[in-house]
């Protein structure tokens, strides 16, 4: 059964126009899903409908065969972890408190932590390799260091589901790779369901089994990155010419954008 | 005078003590490191009531003091004569204990707004409850409200509700509350509150008596002398009542710091806590504002102190921004009735006086 199923979603802020639009997939479990689309195509919308942080003007989201409308936000947020694109701290919080902030659904408001949650959030600091920042405010942490305490938050919360809200956005390509070896290892190992927004179409043909191509709050094409990152594609979706070629060692579709100079070239040849 | 200065003292060696325990325990907030730093912090506000109550204008020594406290009915074992046993429980007494409810629930609503606004310059008063609590009071002592019981905190405690009801009526889209609009509603509705504060002062000053003046004046700068056995009640039961509403959500407000969004990620359910938490620090605050006036600062710099030497996690947090709080009301206001005896000060201008300096220090120490 499909850990997510997104039944004919329509979403709209207020009353202008539709965000999002008839969008219908399914996310089994142990799936890596990568979600692209030009700025403004729905993507985070997406995430948010999911979530159930937005509800939905038309259709339903289903999480385990539940519509996530009718459950709570403890029990969403046991089932679902979202990694967001950096965390902004107007109140300064070492990195073990943001990390046991991931146990907070599974306590009761007036519960403190147990030796239980201690232990879960110490796992999920040393599988993120945070363990040894335990101590250290977030806010002194550089930018890679806060997107892992991040993920072990997220680990903490124990979840099926992981959300990825452009997570390497603001990261060096090392810590993207880095980043997001880390969650197809947890994806491997612990079968979790990935659910990844970027604007990397690279990063994401090369960790996603499956891609979803967004246009206008609908979807545009679904399948294996092969099948979806293809020249047309992208000039369809992205109205930018590209150049699509197989990798010799991934064997994985890499695009190269064009500059002004090159896009004339390829034209008039 | 020396009394005073004692107690303000005293604060130093215990900030030193609970900063200790920050020092060598693990940042999780743990039931042992909760109990340990409140104890601390609950003797300093019973050392520092103690002493206050020796401090003022009869001087009333500490042995027959105590004697007269612990054996209170028994006539034949206290040795204070009428008057000083008056001075000591039906003045000095009441005193204390509602400068330590007015402390505490300042604090504790500065911490609150502070962390649902995610604002470090939010404070108790930020939602124009001091504005609309003054109109109403300004007004009650013009009409003579004062002659009735629980006249003038009767209509300064209107007059915060009504202006927080205003300010959530502005802020409130459908279902939501919008932080940021809030915030500014509350700005905009306190300034033109002092508009309508200065209106009634310049059209009364000239047929008006000299003591409705001064107690506007009083009022205004905050003063805890006024208040009675029944207002002093009145505000510790909403107190008490906001504080358990408050404390049971002090996780969820840990999780609103990160952000409303984040805070539903990890099963908050925001906009209800929201509305709970605003609503039950409103009440604290127009419980301590109603008959106390708009005492400034403190709601400001407590939570901020509290937070650099204890962290953010507010299930710590609230408690000792509550308990610190009163210990530093109770000093403010020894000071305030003790440095000018036998006159008074507005107790206001003792916490502005000691706490505009020492913010700018710490800021300049280190950022809030």
């Amino acid at each position: 059964m499909a850990v997510i199923r997104v039944e004919d979603i329509g979403f709209r802020y207020g009353h202008d126009g539709w965000v999002l639009r008839g969008v219908t997939l399914e996310v089994r479990q142990g799936d890596f899903t990568g979600i692209i689309g030009p700025n403004g195509s729905g993507k985070t919308t997406l995430l948010r409908v999911i979530d159930g942080i937005l509800p939905p003007q038309e259709g339903a989201v289903y999480l385990d065969g539940v519509p996530v409308g009718k459950m709570k936000r403890d029990a969403v947020a046991r089932m679902i972890a979202v990694v967001p694109q950096e965390t902004a701290m107007v109140f300064p919080f070492a990195v073990q408190e943001v990390v046991l902030m991931g146990r907070a659904p599974h306590l009761k408001p007036w519960e403190f932590e147990r030796e239980r949650d201690l232990q879960i959030a110490r796992r999920a600091m040393e599988r993120t390799d945070t363990a040894a920042l335990t101590n250290r405010n977030m806010n002194a942490l550089s930018g890679g260091e806060r997107q892992r305490v991040l993920i072990a938050r997220a680990l903490a919360q124990e979840p099926g589901i992981m959300l990825l809200d452009e997570p390497t956005a603001f990261l060096d390509i090392r810590h993207q790779v880095e980043f997001f070896d880390l969650i197809k290892t947890l994806n491997r190992e612990q079968r979790l369901s990935v659910l990844a927004v970027t604007h990397d179409v690279n990063l994401a043909a090369l960790y996603c089994d499956r891609i979803v191509l967004l246009h206008n709050g609908r979807i545009h094409s679904m399948g294996r990155p092969a099948e979806v990152i293809t020249a047309e594609n992208i000039r369809e979706v992205y109205g930018i010419d590209v150049i699509v070629e197989k990798n010799a060692v991934t064997g994985l579709p890499q695009i190269t954008p064009l500059s002004e100079e090159y896009r004339f070239a390829l034209n008039s040849a | 005078m020396s009394a005073s200065f004692l107690i303000a003292f005293l604060f130093i060696p215990v900030l030193a003590a609970v900063f200790a325990f920050r020092a060598t325990a693990s940042p999780a907030v743990t039931i042992p490191r909760l109990l340990k730093t409140c104890l601390i912090l609950a003797g300093l506000v019973i050392v520092v009531s103690g002493m206050s109550l020796l401090a003022g204008a009869s001087d009333i020594s500490a042995i027959p003091a105590l004697k007269a406290l612990i054996f209170r009915g028994r006539e034949g074992l206290s040795s204070l004569d009428e008057a000083e046993r008056t001075i000591l429980f039906s003045i000095r007494l009441p005193r204390i204990a509602f400068a330590c409810v007015v402390g505490a629930s300042l604090s504790m609503a500065g911490a609150v707004f502070q962390a649902l606004l995610r604002n470090p310059l939010a404070e108790p008063y930020i939602l124009g409850i001091s504005g609309g609590a003054a109109v109403g009071a300004i007004l009650g002592i013009l009409m003579g409200a004062s002659l009735i019981p629980l006249g003038v905190p009767a209509l300064a405690f209107l007059g915060a509700l009504l202006s927080v009801a205003v300010v959530f009526g502005i802020a409130r889209t459908g279902r939501k509350l919008a932080s940021n609009t809030l915030l500014l509603a509350g700005v905009i509705l306190n300034a033109f509150f002092s508009s309508v504060i200065m209106l009634l002062l310049s059209s009364t000053t000239l047929n008006s008596d000299i003591f409705s003046t001064h107690r506007i004046l009083f009022w205004l700068m905050g003063d805890l002398g006024v208040a009675e056995g029944r207002d002093i009640l009145f505000s510790a039961i909403l107190f008490l009542g906001s504080f358990g509403v408050i404390y049971a959500c002090a996780r969820a407000l840990n999780l609103m710091v990160l952000g409303e969004e984040t805070a539903m990620q990890l099963g908050v359910d925001v906009e209800r806590t929201k509305k709970v938490l605003f609503l039950a620090a409103s009440l604290a605050t127009a419980g301590a504002v109603a008959s106390s006036g708009s005492i400034g600062f403190v709601g400001l710099i407590i939570p901020h102190l509290m937070r650099m030497l204890l962290g953010s996690d507010h299930r710590l947090l609230i408690p000792a921004s509550v308990l610190f709080g009163a210990a530093f009301m109770v000093t403010a206001d020894t000071i305030a009735r003790t440095v000018t005896a036998p006159a008074e000060l507005p107790v206001g201008v003792i916490t502005a006086l000691c706490g505009a300096p020492y913010f700018i220090y710490l800021l300049r120490k280190k950022a809030v």
